[in-house]
């Protein structure tokens, strides 16, 4: 009886095969595809998914990567650095009121459908973001939010209209001016895309369902810009973005015919797959990896940095905070020098005040507040603050480029404190679940660590996004003076007398108003093999993979 | 034993709808949420406001529940937040992906844990049965996180014996019919993205095999001494038969109960997904999925779905293995 079934089990299982086989295709074109040209493959390795392939839509570094690549901004930023330069707009201007801002196209620019890149285009790519419906799609469009304050109808609304003056000159008027502007212009969500395929794929059709939203087919199978490469696909089942040359791009062409993005959430697996050979860039090593990659032969390179850490003090719950004795005691007690070489990544230094020394406004004469424990403690008791206590809020599970090792800083700048007579209890929060509510939302904490990497070259994007507005974070809303000077230097339109503003601004927030200590700025790097050329490291982690070519 | 399903289907039911009640208000309980974790850095109080109407989560809980409730009865399981891939696309994308690795784990564990164990308890107290006594405890006890990273930085680096992480090589084009890479190589007869997809798998599959095949070792030991000791053992080899029919017929067949549960249980719990070897091996099955809705982005659509099918995985197994019984011992009847 036994046998018998075996074998019919048996014969069912190699029927089944065997129909499913006669079904089954290859989708092989049987070597004839990507031939000759052979500017060979580049393949970089990511650290996470992107979202959808929408620029407006999305807001992440990683869903970034691949859309920089196939998409280009009206202005754009010199390669390596935050300077701006033209993009899709050999040149832009802005009248005296900065309202009104008047791009020169290039031109003989098409986009990937073919479709001419002109002034309408221009014009209906700032439509579409200020006219879009619902909010579904509206509460994706998180730099728009934030840059041009609402959509049609919105008294907050930044953006009035946009004319096409001639084919190549696309007038955009604002109902004020805006500090943003005109760095804003390079950020990635304001990429400028086919207006035709928009239509096509019925771009602004976001999906609701039950708790959830779907995008449409032009966010996640048919992005269409003017940049270097074109779309090649997402294969999700094995993480990898494909990007192919774009054979019709009006710049230098890119040097590689293809470029993979493979997805490797684990850093540790980013660093073997690279030393295994099968990719040849990875983004954001460990920091504890760099110099060994570095003494096999990587190159190491080090984005210049364009992020900050900070030690946040909340205000609010203990009122000896509200001592601004106190608060530059605990400036005083961090020993920032020493946590920079022992827990730092490679290149970061030592911040002094809340933004870069590469964005306008960054003054070299703030008043710095080198390591002392005897003033600390000398502050502490003449403010009549000896033996206090600090709760002092800090995230696990996550690692940011600014805050490679949150529970390793805590613990650094914990000892600091105890050691100038600060009790410290630290209390660990996940970073999607508590931490941020509890310091953004609740504001628990009496001392936090966070930071922030910069989208663009205006210093409104960082001291202005920090202390330009009450915060639950920093527990003062009664700081009026520090809001009303960021604001009245935000709002200068002339570039000289807005540096002067904001030079003065930082020098008032590290001598007067100390609402924070800065720690460092510390910037990711990206390794590559030796074979990889022309990748240029850029301190808004905006690389454009053009300019890599593979030498074997 | 149609009846018996029958029961346990009404059971699964049940059972499915009170672990879903519990998942969707335990997931809510938790602190922190998609919003925050979609949102990021950089959004408005107005942007934070907007989502949290358009998704919902500004109505009342039981609201809530109540269209979570009446969307999984029809099936509807909504979509990824992350992604707005609907959530059925997500996981039947990474399903294969685990079970290629489970089954290709279980393969490595019965393959080489019911010989072993048996030949360990032929050979009680010998070198052979102290040597696998030892081998087993250290498979048990050494972490698979450790493990994994070991053996990829001893047969990746440097000596490229085997890939470091990935189901396929980059770039590679395969033709996906099924989403099991091996099989589809078999299908669409390119031997060569088959034999890459296997080349892939050896590593994460040895990895993951340690933990079962170590249970499996023993168990079968264990079972097989136990059924050696009986008296009807003794009969048989006392009436003449021979040894082989012994072993085959009494020995195996007696002993290999407890073993077919023990594999159930190590087949669902490797079918639900193997975070650890999937995290390190970076796999993209349904135990990277999981890690990643949770501490990502608290996706929480595809979570409910995701525990749903654990909960699916493993009482179907079980049920198999109470069926199975059985075929092996027609003495067991399903009651």
């Amino acid at each position: 009886m036994r046998a018998p079934r075996t074998a019919i089990a048996a014969g069912v299982i190699a029927a089944l095969t065997i129909g499913v086989a006669g079904c089954a295709e290859s989708d092989r074109d049987n070597g004839e595809d990507q031939g000759n040209a052979s500017g060979g493959t580049f393949v970089f390795a990511g650290a996470g998914d992107p979202k959808n392939f929408d620029p407006i839509f999305n807001d992440d570094g990683e869903s970034f990567r691949p859309i920089r690549q196939m998409y280009e901004t009206l202005v754009t930023h010199k390669p390596g650095t935050a300077e701006l330069t033209g993009g899709l707009a050999e040149s832009w201007s802005n009248d005296p009121t900065g309202k009104v801002w008047t791009f020169k196209l290039r031109q003989g620019v098409k986009f990937h459908d073919g479709t001419a890149l002109d002034a309408t285009a221009v014009c209906a790519n700032f439509d579409r973001w200020y006219n879009m419906k619902g909010e579904a799609a509206q509460s994706q469009m998180i730099y728009y939010a934030d840059v041009f304050g609402g959509f049609a109808g919105s008294p907050d609304a930044v953006y009035d209209n946009c004319k096409a003056q001639d084919a190549s000159t696309a007038v955009v008027t604002m109902t004020k001016y805006k500090g943003a502007f005109p760095g804003a212009f390079a950020l990635t969500a304001f990429s400028i895309a086919s207006p035709a395929a928009i239509k096509q794929y019925d771009a602004d059709t976001v999906t609701q369902n039950g708790d959830s939203f779907s995008y449409s087919a032009f966010a996640t199978e048919h992005p269409t810009g003017t940049g270097a490469f074109t779309y090649g696909g997402w294969n999700k089942a094995t993480g990898e973005i494909t990007l192919n040359r774009n054979a019709d791009y009006w710049g230098e062409k890119a040097k590689v015919d293809k470029v993979i993005i493979k997805v490797i959430k684990d850093e540790n697996t980013r660093k073997q797959e690279l030393r295994a050979g099968t990719v040849q860039a990875i983004d954001f090593p460990a920091p504890a990896d760099r110099k060994a990659l570095a003494d096999e032969g990587y190159e190491v390179l080090e984005r210049p940095a364009f992020n900050i850490l900070y030690l946040g003090i909340n205000q609010k719950n203990n009122p000896k905070l509200k001592d601004l004795r106190v608060r530059q005691a605990i400036a005083y007690a961090l020993n920032r020098a020493q946590l920079v070489q022992t827990k730092g990544p490679g290149g970061s230094v030592v911040a002094d005040q809340f933004l870069p020394d590469t964005v306008l406004g960054y003054a070299p004469d703030v008043q710095k507040y080198d390591y002392s424990v005897d003033k600390a403690k000398a502050l502490l008791s003449e403010a009549g603050a000896t033996g206090l206590t600090l709760n002092f809020y800090y995230p696990t599970e996550v690692s940011r480029p600014y805050m490679p090792n949150p529970q390793e800083i805590f613990t650094v700048l914990a000892n600091d404190l105890q050691a100038a007579g600060i009790k410290v209890n630290g209390v660990p929060r996940p970073w999607n679940g508590g931490f941020k509510d509890d310091v953004q939302q609740f504001g628990k904490q009496d001392l936090h660590i966070l930071g922030w990497t910069g989208d663009y070259n205006d210093p409104g994007n960082f001291v202005g996004t920090f202390f330009g507005r009450p915060k639950v974070e920093f527990g003062d809303d009664a700081m009026t003076e520090m809001f009303t000077a960021i604001g009245k230097a935000d709002a200068t339109v002339d570039q000289a007398a807005k540096r002067t503003a904001f030079e003065q601004v930082n020098r008032d927030l590290a001598a007067k108003w100390l609402p924070a200590v800065p720690i460092w700025h510390a910037p990711p790097a990206i390794v590559t093999t030796k074979e990889v050329e022309g990748l240029v490291p850029s301190p808004l982690t905006a690389e454009e993979f053009d300019t890599v070519s593979i030498t074997k | 034993m149609v009846r018996v399903v029958s029961r346990r289907l009404v059971q699964l039911s049940v059972t499915l709808i009170a672990l879903m009640t519990l998942v969707f208000f335990w997931l809510r309980s938790l602190p922190g949420g998609p919003v925050d974790a979609l949102l990021g850095e950089r959004a408005t109080p107005q942007t934070r406001e907007a989502l949290i109407r358009a998704l919902g989560y500004d109505q009342p809980i039981h609201v809530q529940y109540g269209h979570f409730l009446k969307n999984v009865v029809t099936g509807n399981f909504g979509n990824s937040i992350r992604t707005g891939e609907p959530v059925t696309d997500v996981i039947s994308r990474a399903f294969p992906a685990t079970i290629e690795l489970a089954l290709a784990a279980i393969i490595i564990a019965v393959g080489l844990g019911i010989p072993l164990g048996y030949l360990a308890a032929r050979h009680r107290g010998r070198l052979l049965d102290n040597a696998t006594i030892v081998v087993t405890l250290i498979g048990i006890s050494i972490p698979i996180f450790f493990l994994g990273y070991l053996l990829k930085d001893w047969l990746t680096q440097g000596v490229h014996l085997f890939p470091p992480s990935g189901r396929i090589s980059t770039g590679a084009d395969n033709t996906d019919v099924t989403g099991f890479f091996v099989l589809d190589g078999i299908l669409t007869r390119e031997w060569d993205a088959s034999a890459d997809a296997l080349w892939h798998l050896v590593l994460p599959a040895v990895t993951l095999a340690t933990i079962p095949l170590a249970i499996i070792v023993r168990i079968t030991r264990a079972s097989v001494l136990d059924v050696l000791d009986e008296d009807y053992i003794r009969t048989a080899d006392a009436k003449g038969l021979r040894n082989a029919t012994i072993r085959k017929r009494h020995v195996l067949r007696n002993g290999l109960l407890p073993v077919v549960t023990t594999i159930g249980l190590q087949t669902g719990a490797l079918l639900a997904g193997a975070v650890l070897t999937e995290k390190v091996y970076n796999w993209g099955g349904l135990g990277t999925l999981i890690t990643d809705s949770i501490s990502g982005s608290r996706d929480y659509p595809v979570l409910q779905a995701l525990i749903l099918l654990a909960a699916v995985v493993f009482i179907v197994v079980n049920l198999v293995v109470d069926l199975s019984y059985a075929f092996i011992d027609p003495r067991v009847r399903v009651q």
